[in-house]
C-alpha cells in the first residue's frame, strides 16, 4: 500500500546541512504494522513527517520516491495532500497534551477535521464527533465534547488525538513515539485501543518507537533505524533471537527484560565479570511514618500518606511507582531537599528529619547521603565546567584546596569513565551519557554510603542506559553504598535491586525481595504494572 | 567564584570566553545590522567622551548676527535663534543624555535584581509584597508617573534620573523574579544545595548568572528607552533647563520655529536622538539573537 | 458560566489594592515634598496668609496618617482641589478636557492595531521575506521615534511644505463651531448631529496628532504579534491541524491566530501605558486640548493641584483599562479561572 524507496531528507540549520535521512526504502502492506525503532537522531521521526509532507521550516526532501495507493506522494500538490492527510493517512504524535489546540473544545476540533473532508455536515458534526470520541472508548463522550485539552489527562488527551486522526476513517495510520510521556499503564492502554481499532477497520499503521520491547510486542514487521539508515529488518521474533546486524545486536541486548541480566546488557566483548555486592544485615535508614501534605488550592494535597521501610547497609531498594505516586517526593524528603510534614528519617541512628532542609548543608551526614538526578541536562549549570560540577562538593564539604582536589576530581573521572580531556568542557559540548557520568561522578564524590537515584536513565538511549546502570553496579560493589533507586521502569529495577517497593497514591502498597514481588505479586496494582510493561517475544518462549 | 583557580579551570575559562567569542562572532558576521549597531554606540560613546573637546563652536556662545541661518559648511546643523551653532550643541549634550539613561538604567538594574532574587527564590509574603508594589508602580502610567516624580521631587537632573530609575525597576524586578524562579528547583540549583552551598550562594553563583543574559538584552532596550523618556520630560520643561544643551530641550524651542520652516533648529537634535535609541534597540535586538537565536523578533 | 462570572468579579476586585496604592502613591508624591506643600499648592505668587490659609485647609499641620485620610475623603466626594491657572475645580477642568484626550488616544490605537495585527501575521507567516525585513525595520524605528519629533516631523511636512493638514492648533479649526456636547467625542458628536462638513473638519484635525501616537504604539504590538504568531506557527497543535488536512487558512486563522491573540492582548496592557504617556508630548505639539497638555501648561506654573488630579485621573484610568484587557483576556482564554 505504500512503497519508498531510497528516501533522503536533509535539514538546513546554522551549521551546514544535516542529512536526517540518507536513502532509505520500506513497505507497508494492507493491514499490517510496521515498527521503526531507534534511538535519538536516528531520523525515525523525520521519515514520517517527510512522508506527510510535514517537515519543519529547512527540511527538505533530496531523493526518492513515495508512493501510497498510486499516489505519488513526492510529486502531489499541496492542495492533494491536503486531501490525503487526515482522509488517507493520519497521524498521532507524542505530548498528546501539547498535540491538541489548547484554546478549542476537543468536540470542535474532531468536527474541524470532519467537515474538512466532507465526512460531515454542519448539521451532523456534533454527533459525528461524538460517535468519534466514543469510537476511541472515552466514557460520557456527549459530556467531554465540550471539554478543554487542560482539563483531561494525558491519557485521555492521546484518545481525542486518536479520535482526530481516526475520524475520516484512515487507511494508514502513523503513531510517533505515542506513548512517551505517559504512565506504564496508561501506555499499555492507549496501545491496545489503537491496536484493536486498527485490526477492526483493517488498516496498516506505522509505529515509531526508540522501545524495541514496544514495537516487538505490537508490530509485525520491524525496521531498525541508525543515523538515517536502515540497518535491518525483520520480523519481530527474528530480530530478537536471531539479530544480524551488529547495532541490532547491541540494541536488543540492551533492552532490559526478564531473563537477561545487567551485564548481559552490554555487548558480548564489553561484559566484564559480575561483581560482588555484600548487603550487611545492618540498618542504614530507617523512615518511619513519613507524611507529606501540601496546601493545594482546592484543599491540602497528600503526597505521601505515612510510609515506613529501611535501607541495609550496602542494599539497594527500587522504589517503583507512576506519576503522583509520591516516589519523587520521597527521595527528595530523604535526601533533605524537602521537610516532611511528620514522621522520623533515622539515618545511622539519628534522626535527620529534625535537621529543617535549610540548615542540612552543615550537617555532619550531608555527605553521607547523596543524589543522582533525572534530568542530566538540567542537573548540571550551563555556566560551570565538568571540572567545577564534580569539584563542588569537594570544596565545599570536603574543603579540599590545590592538588589535592585537582587529583580527586581526575580520580572520580577515571571512576566514572569520563575521559580527562572532557572535563573543561561546558554541559552543552557534552553527550547525554558524558553528562550522566558527571552527575553520578559529583554524587559519588565525597563517597556517600547512601546514594539516591531519581530515575537516573529515564532521558538516555538504551544502549547509554545500559552502560549508565553497569557503571552504577560497580560503584555500588566498590564504595558499599546502599542505593534507592526511584523507577517506573521494572525491567530496569529487576535488574538493579534486591528490594522492592511499590507505590501508588502515596501508600506503599506492595514490597518484598524484587524477583518474589516480580514473580508472584501479592497486590493487583503490581501485577497490572508488570502485566503493562512490554515483553519482548524471547521471553515469552522461555516460559515464565 | 571558587577560591582555587586551578589550570583546569583557567583553561576551561578560556574556552568559554573562546567559544562564547567565536558564537558572537559569528552572529556578526551572521547579521551585519548588529555589527552596525555596535559600530554606532562606540561613535555615541565617543561623542560622549571627547565631543565636548573637539566642537568647533562654544555651544553657549550666542550671535546674535548669525541668528537662524541654514545649515551650511560653516555651520553644519545652521544656527538657532540666538545663532548658537546647532550641530556643536548637538554633540556636547551627548554626554549629559547618555548619563542620564546610563545612571538611571545602573540604578535600577540593581535594585531591580536584588528585589526580583528575593522575590523570586524565596517566594512567600516577600513575594506578594514585592507584587504588590511593582503592581502599583505598572498602575501609573509610566511616563506620567515619571513626570509626577520629577514634578514632587524638584526640577534637576538626578532627579530625571530617580524617575527614570522608577519607573524602569519593575521590569528588571519581574524579568529577574521570572528567571530566578524557573531555575529555583532547577536539577543544578538542588544539586549545588547537596554539594553543601548555602541558599545564598546558590543564588549568587548558580542561579542569578544564568538570568544575565536575557538581562543584557533588557539593558540594551532600556538604554534607548530611558534616553527617550528623558527628553520627553526636558521636552515638557523638566528637568533640564536651557540654556542646557540637551536634545529634548532643542528639539522644544526648535518646534517654535518649525511652522515658519526653519526646520533644522528641530530636526536634527530630533534625528541626534532617534539615532542613539534606534542604536540601543538595534543592539538589545542583536544581542537577543546571541542569547537566543529563536526569540528573534 | 458561574466560575467565569466569578473569576470576573474577582479581576475587580483585584483592582482595589491597586487603586488604594495609586492614592496612597500620589498622597506621597504631593506631601511629602522636601520643601514646604503649602507654599506649593498656594503658588509661586502667594504671601504669608494665603499660604497659612492653604495650610488649614489642607491639613498640612495635622499627622500625615490625618492628613492621608483628609485627602482620601476628598477624593471620595471627587474633590481634587481648585487650579491656580484656570481658577475652576481641578474635577471639572479634567472632565471637559478627558474627551479630548480619550478620541486621540483611540483613534490612535485603532489606527495602530488595524495596521500593526496584520503586519506582525504576514511578517510571520512569510518569515525571512522582504515584507518580514520591513516589519523589523519599521518596529525597530518606531520605538525609536521620540513621539514630539514625529510629530513636529509630521507638522513639517504635511502642513508647511505640503499644505495638506490644517494648522497644528487643537481639535477644530477656528472656522468650525463645536457640535453639541453629547459624549465630547468630537468625531460621534458630529456623526450625532449630522454636520458632516464639521465632522470632515474634526477628522482632519485629528489625523496627524493619532498618525503620530499610532506610529509610536504600532511596533510593540507589530513586534509581539509576529513573535506570538511564531510561536504559535511552532507549537504542535499546529503539526496534528496540519497533519489532519486541515485548509492553510484555518490553520493559521483558526488555530495558530486564536492562540498568538493572548500574548499580544496582554501587551497591550503595556501599550496603553505607552500611548498614555506619549499622549501627553503629542497633546503639547499639537496643542490639542487634552488632560495632558492641561498638565504640561499646569506644570510650568507649579500648579500642584492640577498636576496631582491628572497624575491621579491617568492612573485610575490605565488601571480601567488594565482590567479590561484582563476581563478580555479570561473571555478568550478558557484556561483562566476555570483551572
Amino acid at each position: 500500500m505504500l512503497f519508498v524507496n531510497d528516501l533522503s531528507v536533509a535539514f538546513k540549520t546554522r551549521k551546514g546541512e544535516v542529512n536526517a535521512v540518507r536513502g532509505i526504502s520500506l513497505r507497508v502492506d494492507k493491514g499490517e504494522t510496521l515498527g521503526i525503532v531507534g534511538e535519538s537522531g536516528s531520523g525515525k521521526s523525520v521519515t514520517s513527517y517527510a512522508l506527510m509532507r510535514i517537515l519543519d521550516a529547512g527540511g527538505e526532501i533530496r531523493t526518492g520516491e513515495m508512493t501510497y495507493s498510486g499516489i505519488d506522494l513526492r510529486a502531489a500538490a499541496e492542495s492533494e495532500m491536503r486531501d490525503v492527510r487526515g482522509r488517507e493517512i493520519s497521524m498521532i504524535f507524542q505530548n498528546p497534551r501539547a498535540a491538541l489546540n489548547p484554546i478549542r473544545k476537543v468536540g470542535h476540533q474532531i468536527e474541524d477535521v470532519l467537515v474538512r473532508h466532507a465526512q460531515a455536515t454542519r448539521q451532523d458534526a456534533r454527533e459525528k464527533a461524538i460517535a468519534a470520541l466514543e469510537a476511541v472508548k472515552i466514557h460520557d463522550a456527549a459530556g467531554r465534547y465540550d471539554a478543554y485539552p487542560f482539563e483531561l489527562s494525558g491519557g485521555m488527551c492521546q484518545r481525542i488525538v486518536i479520535a482526530i486522526a481516526l475520524a475520516c476513517e484512515p487507511q494508514l495510520l502513523i503513531a510517533d513515539e505515542p506513548t512517551t510521556g505517559l504512565d506504564i499503564t496508561t501506555q499499555k492502554a492507549v496501545l491496545d485501543l489503537v491496536g484493536d481499532l486498527v485490526k477492526e477497520r483493517g488498516m496498516s499503521m506505522i509505529l515509531i518507537t526508540h522501545d524495541l520491547g514496544l514495537a516487538s510486542q505490537y508490530c509485525d514487521r520491524i525496521v531498525v533505524m541508525k543515523d538515517g539508515l536502515i540497518v535491518e529488518e525483520g520480523s519481530a521474533e527474528r530480530l530478537f533471537t536471531a539479530p544480524e546486524h551488529s547495532y541490532t545486536k547491541k540494541l536488543v541486548d540492551a533492552t532490559p527484560r526478564i531473563g537477561t541480566s545487567i551485564r548481559k546488557l552490554l555487548p558480548p566483548e564489553n561484559r566484564a565479570e559480575e561483581p560482588e555486592l555484600e548487603v550487611h544485615d545492618e540498618t542504614l535508614l530507617d523512615v518511619c511514618n513519613l507524611v507529606k501534605t501540601y496546601a493545594g488550592k482546592s484543599g491540602p494535597v497528600h503526597a505521601v500518606k505515612g510510609i515506613s521501610f529501611d535501607i541495609k547497609r550496602g542494599q539497594s531498594l527500587g522504589l517503583v511507582g507512576e506519576s503522583g505516586s509520591g516516589k519523587s517526593t520521597t527521595s527528595e524528603m530523604i535526601v533533605r531537599l524537602q521537610d516532611p510534614t511528620s514522621g522520623n528519617i533515622v539515618f545511622e541512628g539519628e534522626d535527620i528529619a529534625a535537621t529543617s532542609s535549610a540548615g542540612f548543608m552543615r550537617h555532619p551526614n550531608r555527605r553521607d547521603i547523596q543524589m543522582v538526578f533525572q534530568d542530566a541536562t538540567d542537573s548540571l549549570n550551563p555556566r560551570d565546567t565538568a571540572y567545577s560540577a564534580i569539584a563542588e562538593p569537594l570544596v565545599r564539604i570536603g574543603k579540599m584546596r590545590g592538588s589535592d582536589l585537582t587529583a580527586r576530581v581526575s580520580e572520580l573521572a577515571r571512576l566514572v569513565g569520563l575521559p580527562q580531556s572532557l572535563l573543561s568542557r561546558f554541559p552543552h559540548q557534552l553527550s547525554g551519557g558524558q553528562k550522566a557520568r558527571v552527575g553520578i561522578a559529583r554524587a559519588v564524590a565525597l563517597e556517600p554510603k547512601l546514594l539516591i537515584l531519581d530515575e537516573p536513565t529515564a532521558a538516555l538511549d538504551v544502549s547509554i542506559q545500559a552502560i549508565v546502570l553497569n557503571l552504577l553496579v560497580d560503584l555500588r560493589a566498590q564504595m558499599g553504598m546502599s542505593y534507592l533507586f526511584v523507577s517506573h521502569d521494572l525491567n530496569v529495577v529487576r535488574l538493579l535491586c534486591d528490594e522492592v517497593l511499590v507505590m501508588k497514591q502515596g501508600e506503599i502498597v506492595d514490597r518484598g525481595p524484587t524477583t518474589k514481588v516480580m514473580n508472584s505479586p501479592s497486590h493487583p496494582y503490581t501485577r497490572a504494572l508488570i502485566e503493562a510493561a512490554p515483553q519482548p517475544p524471547e521471553i515469552e518462549r522461555l516460559g515464565l | 567564584m571558587m577560591a582555587e583557580v586551578t589550570v583546569n579551570q583557567q583553561r576551561a575559562n578560556a574556552r568559554q570566553s573562546d567559544t562564547t567569542f567565536g558564537h558572537f562572532i559569528y552572529v556578526l558576521r551572521d547579521n551585519p545590522v548588529t555589527m552596525l549597531a555596535f559600530a554606532m554606540l562606540a561613535f555615541f560613546f565617543g561623542c560622549a567622551f571627547f565631543g565636548p573637546a573637539l566642537v568647533p563652536y562654544d555651544p553657549l556662545a550666542t550671535n546674535a548676527a548669525h541668528a537662524l541661518e541654514p545649515p551650511s559648511w560653516a555651520h553644519w546643523f545652521g544656527t538657532d535663534n540666538l545663532g548658537r551653532d546647532v550641530f556643536s550643541r548637538v554633540i556636547v549634550a551627548t554626554r549629559l543624555d547618555l548619563t542620564i539613561s546610563v545612571a538611571a538604567v545602573a540604578l535600577s538594574f540593581v535594585i531591580g535584581s536584588i528585589l526580583g532574587s528575593i522575590a523570586g527564590y524565596w517566594g512567600g509574603w516577600l513575594d506578594a509584597v514585592l507584587n504588590r508594589f511593582l503592581d502599583t508602580i505598572m498602575a501609573f502610567p509610566l511616563f506620567v508617573l515619571a513626570m509626577g516624580v520629577v514634578a514632587a521631587l524638584g526640577n534637576t537632573v538626578e532627579n530625571i534620573i530617580y524617575a527614570t530609575a522608577i519607573i524602569n525597576i519593575p521590569f528588571y524586578a519581574r524579568l529577574v523574579r521570572a528567571e530566578v524562579n524557573i531555575r529555583r528547583n532547577a536539577g543544578f540549583a538542588q544539586a549545588a544545595k547537596l554539594a553543601g552551598a548555602s541558599d545564598l550562594r546558590v543564588l549568587a553563583q548558580h542561579i542569578f548568572p544564568n538570568a544575565l543574559p536575557p538581562m543584557m538584552v533588557q539593558v540594551s532596550l532600556n538604554l534607548g528607552w530611558a534616553i527617550l523618556n528623558a527628553a520627553g520630560l526636558s521636552f515638557i520643561g523638566l528637568g533640564v533647563r536651557p540654556p542646557t544643551p540637551e536634545w529634548g530641550i532643542m528639539v522644544a524651542e526648535g518646534a517654535n520655529f518649525i511652522v515658519s520652516g526653519e526646520w533644522w533648529l528641530a530636526v536634527f537634535p530630533g534625528l541626534w536622538l532617534m539615532l542613539a535609541v534606534f542604536t540601543f534597540n538595534l543592539l538589545g535586538d542583536g544581542l537577543r539573537d546571541i542569547v537566543d537565536p529563536r526569540k528573534r523578533t | 458560566m458561574g466560575s467565569r462570572t466569578k473569576m470576573i468579579l474577582g479581576r475587580v476586585a483585584q483592582a482595589i489594592p491597586v487603586i488604594i496604592g495609586v492614592v496612597v502613591i500620589s498622597f506621597l508624591l504631593t506631601r511629602a515634598l522636601p520643601g514646604d506643600p503649602a507654599a506649593y499648592f498656594a503658588g509661586p505668587a502667594a504671601d504669608e496668609e494665603s499660604i497659612a490659609q492653604i495650610r488649614e485647609s489642607l491639613g498640612l499641620n495635622k499627622p500625615l496618617i490625618q492628613q492621608f485620610f483628609y485627602y482620601a475623603g476628598d477624593l471620595v466626594q471627587g474633590d481634587l482641589g481648585t487650579s491656580l491657572t484656570t481658577g475652576q475645580t481641578v474635577m471639572s477642568d479634567l472632565a471637559a478636557r478627558l474627551p479630548a484626550s480619550l478620541e486621540l488616544t483611540l483613534v490612535a490605537l485603532i489606527l495602530s492595531c488595524a495596521t500593526a495585527i496584520p503586519l506582525g501575521v504576514l511578517a510571520a507567516t512569510r518569515q525571512g521575506s522582504w515584507i518580514d525585513h520591513l516589519c523589523r525595520i519599521l518596529v525597530t524605528a518606531g520605538v525609536s521615534m521620540p513621539t514630539f519629533f514625529t510629530g513636529i516631523v509630521l507638522i513639517y511636512l504635511f502642513y508647511y511644505l505640503a499644505g495638506l493638514a490644517p494648522s497644528p492648533l487643537g481639535r477644530l479649526d477656528f472656522i468650525y463651531l463645536s457640535p453639541p456636547h453629547v459624549t465630547g467625542f468630537y468625531l460621534i458628536d458630529a456623526a450625532i448631529a449630522g454636520d458632516g462638513e464639521t465632522w470632515f473638519g474634526a477628522l482632519k484635525q485629528l489625523i496627524l496628532p493619532a498618525t503620530t501616537l499610532a506610529l509610536f504604539t504600532l511596533a510593540p504590538i507589530a513586534r509581539m504579534t509576529r513573535a506570538a504568531m511564531l510561536t504559535a506557527l511552532s507549537s504542535n497543535f499546529i503539526r496534528t491541524a496540519r497533519a489532519a488536512g486541515l485548509s492553510r487558512g484555518k490553520v493559521l486563522y483558526g488555530y495558530a491566530f486564536r492562540n498568538a491573540l493572548l500574548p499580544v492582548v496582554t501587551t497591550l496592557g503595556m501599550v496603553f501605558s505607552f500611548t498614555l504617556g506619549a499622549n501627553v508630548l503629542v497633546e503639547k505639539v499639537f496643542a490639542w486640548p487634552g488632560i495632558g497638555s492641561y498638565a504640561v501648561e499646569a506644570l510650568v506654573v507649579s500648579d500642584y493641584a492640577a498636576v496631582q488630579g491628572f497624575v491621579l485621573a491617568m492612573a485610575l484610568l490605565f488601571v480601567a483599562l488594565n482590567l479590561i484587557i484582563d476581563i478580555s483576556y479570561a473571555l478568550i482564554d478558557p484556561r483562566i479561572g476555570l483551572q
